[in-house]
């Protein structure tokens, strides 16, 4: 898991109030942290955006750009964004129901607490040790596997699910479905009581509350979640690199195996060119959540 | 090479370099009388000399040897027990591609590696690292096994086999019958072959005996096509510990690698077709500036000697010597007796071949097992 989730919860930070036409000292404060995204964000992504243009001696080349066609490398991004898709209308649905359920539940019970911390959780529950719960549970030899075999229910027999495109998905859900929850939920917490009562005071029911209030209010943000949810499955790594070890079938995966073969198919410049267009697609994905959040944020404050 | 070592890998090479820093330069010499420029230990003045100069550096500094590969755990204790010196081992699960990189990283410090055991492919794609010597034992090894002028000495190998547990599959006679219905969920590589040799040696296996040969390895991945649609791989890579947990039970693997698991698996047999026997070599090379020229040089004295070749059978690796030593009748016969029986003609993929089999994988693979 990278830190693409983590912009969502912060979109609502305040414009700084005040202040005179001087550079305020308050700026001295922020310095690190543009430190921190220099070295670890802005100088990668040169790099890699200078290196996919080069060539194995270093010379200037749109070869990788064009190797980008290659019918392997072109099914690993459809297999990407179908993961990436599927994960986040999983994720998406689930998560926005949940959040229902805890924000017309009592705001300050037991399930509330529970479901929103378990939730901050598992949202980062993600990486080596993720797959191994579920390798451990319904790997080839994992114990529920097992358990059902002995049971004449064989979920292996024709194909090795944990292993596939499918598989994953599964697994990508498990940590979806609770950022969903965290990233929906103030947007549920928005909608008024008053709103619902007004429209029954005025003679709809429960379908005209949904088609004409809540629903138009909650779309924006619910589409911005699921395109969020979207680039935090398109970027991950390290969970589909420990349960999927054969073939490279997403793109993640692929630039891994450019960089790092030893069977002459080592070629960082196809693996950044590969990294860039990924950039280019999470950023296409942030600038829509970008916009549909700030939609959002008109009403629901 | 997975990237949980890759991480580890990447840890040791940091970790090195702070050591480095922190020693900051103290480098020892190496003596001038047996240097860097011996060619063959008579350079030095004969074997006994090599010893003196060897003992008087008192260390020797070896990269990526496990202890449990091909026995050089035995290897380097009995190195140090007959000349009584150290041996320090680093990164014992790094790749060839680390050896190399150690070399180059390290050089001028008298922790870089005096000796590497590479694949070929990083062999001759870095000889211009290596200082060329001659074994006293040159003559043993063949023509095709060693660089004209010893840059690089082919030292073990051993032939691609099918290693599985008897107690869970039948018993495999040929390629094919892994297509049938006992082996369902169990046959797997030992890497990913569009990034390990190892794992692409098996798919070049598959190919010859599948009909196709060293220069067409399509009827490889055509096979483990076969064998994805049968439900028979595991697209898991294989290694000592999933074999033992039981996720690969069918495992492509060298031979003397495979060897390793009948420890953890009574009933682990290895089958080597003989339609089919691909065969690979690694190879020893001295670093160039290596701190202890000396140690170095009597490292491969000791190796290419009969105790170390004797050893590295023992291991269930294949010296290579051991024909001339089994003509001169030197050789451990019990050892030899354990080795997987191998009736086929061997077949040596070229360099060439690899590449373009590489390639030809790298674009298919994933189609073929997605």
């Amino acid at each position: 898991m990278i830190a693409a989730g983590n912009p969502a919860v912060s979109t609502t930070a305040a414009r700084p109030s005040g202040g005179g036409r001087r550079l305020p000292l308050t700026w001295l404060g922020v310095i690190p942290f543009f430190i921190y995204v220099g070295v670890f964000l802005v100088l990668p992504s040169l790099i890699i955006a200078v290196g996919a243009f080069g060539a194995k001696d270093g010379s200037f080349t749109l070869t990788n750009f064009t190797e980008i066609k290659e019918p392997y490398l072109v099914k690993s991004f459809v297999n990407s964004f179908l993961l990436s898709l599927n994960s986040a209308l999983i994720g998406a649905v689930g998560g926005a129901l949940l959040a229902y359920a805890v924000a017309t539940g009592n705001p300050r019970g037991i399930l509330r607490r529970i479901v929103t911390s378990a939730s901050g959780v598992l949202a980062q529950f993600g990486g080596v040790t993720l797959a191994f719960a579920f390798i451990a549970t319904i790997g080839n030899v994992g114990f529920l596997t097992v358990f059902l075999k002995n049971h004449g229910i064989d979920i292996y027999a024709n194909s090795a699910p944990l292993y596939e495109l499918s598989g994953l998905t599964i697994v990508y859900a498990y940590f979806q479905i609770p950022l969903m929850l965290l990233v929906f939920l103030p947007a549920v917490d928005g909608i008024r009581p008053q709103w619902r009562e007004a429209t029954e005071s005025l003679g709809g029911g429960t379908w005209h509350y949904w088609r004409y209030v809540a629903g138009p209010l909650l779309l924006p943000s619910f589409l911005g979640c699921t395109l969020l949810l979207f680039a935090n499955a398109f970027s991950a790594y390290a969970t589909a690199a420990a349960i999927i070890t054969q073939g490279g079938i997403i793109v993640p995966l692929q630039i891994s195996n450019l960089f790092t073969s030893e069977t002459g198919r080592a070629i960082p410049g196809l693996a950044k060119a590969l990294a860039l267009s990924m950039i280019l697609i999470v950023t296409i994905v942030m600038v829509l959540y970008t916009v549909l959040q700030r939609r959002t944020s008109r009403w629901l404050r | 090479m997975n990237w949980r070592h890759r991480i580890r890998g990447l840890g040791l090479v940091l970790v090195t370099l702070l050591v480095v820093a922190a020693c900051g330069g103290s480098s020892n010499n190496g003596t001038a009388s047996c240097g860097a420029s011996a060619k063959s230990a008579s350079d030095c003045g004969g074997m006994q000399a090599l010893i003196d100069a060897a003992k008087k550096e008192g260390q020797l500094n070896v990269i990526a040897l496990p202890p449990d590969w091909a026995n050089y755990g035995a290897i380097i204790s009995g190195f140090t027990a007959k000349y009584g010196i150290k041996v320090n081992s680093a990164n014992p699960n790094g790749s060839s591609q680390q050896e190399v990189d150690a070399i180059n990283q390290l050089a001028g410090t008298s922790s870089a590696p005096d000796v590497v055991d590479v694949g070929m492919k990083v062999a001759l794609a870095n000889v211009t690292l290596f200082a060329p010597y001659q074994v006293a034992t040159w003559n043993d090894i063949l023509a095709g096994q060693k660089e004209s002028t010893g840059l690089w000495v082919q030292d073990y190998g051993g032939f691609m086999g099918i290693g599985y547990d008897s107690s869970k599959v039948p018993a495999i006679t040929s390629v094919q019958d892994l297509l049938g219905s006992g082996f369902k969920g169990k046959v797997a590589l030992a890497g990913d072959p569009t990034q390990s040799n190892q794992a692409l040696n098996g798919v070049i296996l598959a190919a010859v005996a599948n009909g196709g040969s060293l220069d067409d390895v399509s009827k490889g991945v055509d096979f483990f096509h076969q064998l994805k649609q049968k439900g028979n791989f595991v697209p898991v890579i294989g290694t000592a510990a999933t074999v033992k947990s039981g996720q690969t039970p069918v495992l492509f693997e060298w031979d003397y690698l495979s060897t390793s698991h009948g420890k953890d698996v009574s009933g682990w047999k290895i089958f080597v077709p003989s339609n089919a026997t691909i065969g690979g070599y690694y190879a020893q090379a001295i670093n160039k500036q290596a701190p202890h020229p000396a140690a170095a040089r009597l490292w491969e004295e000791y190796l290419y000697s009969d105790e170390g070749q004797n050893l590295w059978l023992k291991g269930g690796a294949r010296p290579v010597r051991q024909a001339a030593m089994t003509t001169a009748g030197t050789i451990d016969a019990a050892a030899a007796a354990a080795l997987p029986p191998v009736t086929g003609t061997p077949l040596f993929p070229t360099q060439d071949q690899q590449t373009a089999a590489g390639t030809y994988v790298a674009a298919h693979w994933s189609a073929a097992i997605g």
